[in-house]
């Protein structure tokens, strides 16, 4: 009877977690992308359908549900047809071990496995297979050299990945991702073995970069060389599929980053004079843009409109603290915040970096990220080792 | 039930349930969508000419190399896990232990770099 109820709950969660993902992850986050790439380039980006064009990806899906599937007519039919759907549902098992917040009483993740952080990597290469097979079953050439450039750089990244993994496994003491932020109550991992810290931030954030196919290391699917890479022949809700996953996959590894290095939901310790400094510091960046010229400037934006919102969160901290709550915001809304700074990162540097050459690419990866982050770890360990 | 058993229910259910509803907007389109099979329309893309040749023909698999690296250093990946874990708790002897097994695999890495099998030709 008690299975029943698990398997019950499982379903709501999986459900719960998988319409998030469609809609706050991939539809909001294509959303998200197009209007963050409209103001680094100085346009609107969608602005028509329904306020500030917020309704434009809802109205895209119901599109793209009325679109035809074509199968490329030498495709092998069965593995083309299944490929979508492994890289959607390795999106949604990466969402297992990532803790939420805190609620209710208990940790708002939905199974806190005891070696979430190999779990982790294991789901975020599945995706590969999914890659792999989808350029190879089209039977096209772009998209067989999409897949097989996408197989070698997730293999040599995954690696570096799995260093910076291990690195916060190895200050924590544990493999759980829920015991890994309780570990971070002290201080961010960031800051944890000076700059070592850093540096295995860094050494994860390039190889996740990397694992999700983003700019400066999007060559699988590299428009302007490959038309899409490996999803060139995949149409409709096919395609939509893709998107689902592959945004699944960056805000799953957004959430990693600042789950092992940003202290995952919890609040940053910082003392009220230092929330006033930083409030004052947004507010006055924000009045100075509103109103000097700078105003008229398209670019300068959404750096008025997130210092409109750090005065805001500076200004509750200040005003929690004063009333003498711990903690001030729900842990939840801590971890959005760390979440969507960090998905707003990889957006900018999107228009930031040119991409990489396959070559600099690998050579990055096995000659620069690897011997980096093995020493990171050696050099961790005589630390901590000296200082037992 | 064991939580280690209730923990892989949970992933398995996820996979279960990932899958159908991955395959239910695709039955929604098979639905609502026109389906018109045309010559022209299934043919494969490529520039907008008649392709030539299929895409399965020989490739030259440069990363068979990186394959072969990428195994070895994913096992030893594999391995620090649990080292990281517990070296605390064993001390300096479990850390000048990992210093060897680490050496010899940047040898390793030293002599595959040098032999050029981490160069992209």
């Amino acid at each position: 009877m008690s299975t029943f109820v698990e398997i019950l709950k499982a379903i709501g969660l999986a459900v719960l977690i998988f319409t998030f993902l469609a809609v706050v992850g991939a539809m909001y986050g294509v959303y998200l992308e197009r209007k963050i790439s409209g103001w680094i380039q100085v346009r609107y980006g969608p602005m028509h359908v329904g306020r500030w064009g917020l309704l434009q990806t809802i109205a895209d899906t119901i599109k793209l549900l009325q679109k035809e599937h074509i199968t490329p007519r030498r495709a092998d039919v069965m593995i083309f047809n299944t490929a979508p759907i492994i890289v959607a549902v390795a999106g949604l098992l990466d969402w297992v071990v990532i803790p939420f917040g805190t609620g209710f009483g208990r940790y708002l993740v939905v199974r806190d496995i005891n070696i979430g952080v190999v779990y982790f990597a294991a789901m975020a290469s599945l995706t590969v297979i999914g890659i792999l097979t989808a350029g190879w079953a089209s039977n096209n050439k772009y998209a067989l050299l999409g897949g097989l450039r996408s197989a070698s750089q997730m293999i040599s990244y995954e690696i570096p990945l799995a260093l910076g993994l291990l690195w916060a496994a190895m200050i924590a003491g544990t493999l759980s991702t829920v015991g890994i932020v309780e570990a971070q109550r002290g201080g961010w991992f960031l800051f944890k073995v000076p700059p070592l810290g850093f540096l295995a931030a860094l050494l994860f954030l390039a190889a996740a970069t990397a694992e999700v196919n983003r700019v400066p290391f999007d060559l699988p699917e590299a428009e302007s060389e490959l038309v899409a890479g490996y999803f060139a022949e995949y149409t409709g809700m096919r395609f939509a599929l893709f998107q689902l996953g592959e945004y699944a996959e960056m805000y799953a590894m957004s959430a990693m980053a600042a789950i092992l290095f940003l202290g995952g939901w919890l609040e940053p310790n910082m003392p009220q004079w230092v929330w006033a400094l930083l409030g004052i510091g947004a507010l006055a960046m924000a009045a100075f843009i509103r109103f000097s010229v700078l105003r008229q400037v398209m670019l300068v934006r959404p750096i008025l409109a997130l210092a409109v919102l750090g005065a805001v969160i500076c200004g509750l901290m200040v005003l929690g603290i004063g009333l003498g709550r711990t903690p001030v915001l729900p842990s939840i809304v801590w971890f959005f915040i760390k979440l969507f700074a960090l998905v707003f990162f990889l957006m900018w540097m999107r228009w930031t970096y040119p991409r990489l050459r396959l070559d600099q690419l690998l050579n990055l990866s096995w000659k620069v990220l690897l011997p980096v982050g093995l020493l990171n770890i050696l050099l961790t360990g005589l630390l901590l080792t000296v200082a037992q | 039930m064991p939580k280690v058993v209730l923990d892989w229910l949970y992933v398995g259910v996820f996979a279960v349930v990932g899958v159908v509803l991955a395959v239910v907007p695709l039955v929604v389109v098979w639905l609502l969508a026109p389906r018109l099979s045309l010559p022209q329309k299934r043919l494969t893309y490529e520039s907008g000419v008649v392709p030539f040749g299929q895409a399965w023909a020989q490739f030259n698999v440069r990363y068979y190399l990186f394959a072969l690296v990428f195994v070895v250093f994913d096992v030893e990946v594999i391995y620090l896990y649990p080292w990281a874990i517990v070296f605390r708790q064993l001390g300096a002897f479990a850390f000048y232990e990992m210093v060897i097994f680490l050496g010899i695999l940047l040898v390793g890495l030293a002599y595959a770099w040098r032999k050029g099998a981490l160069e992209w030709v």
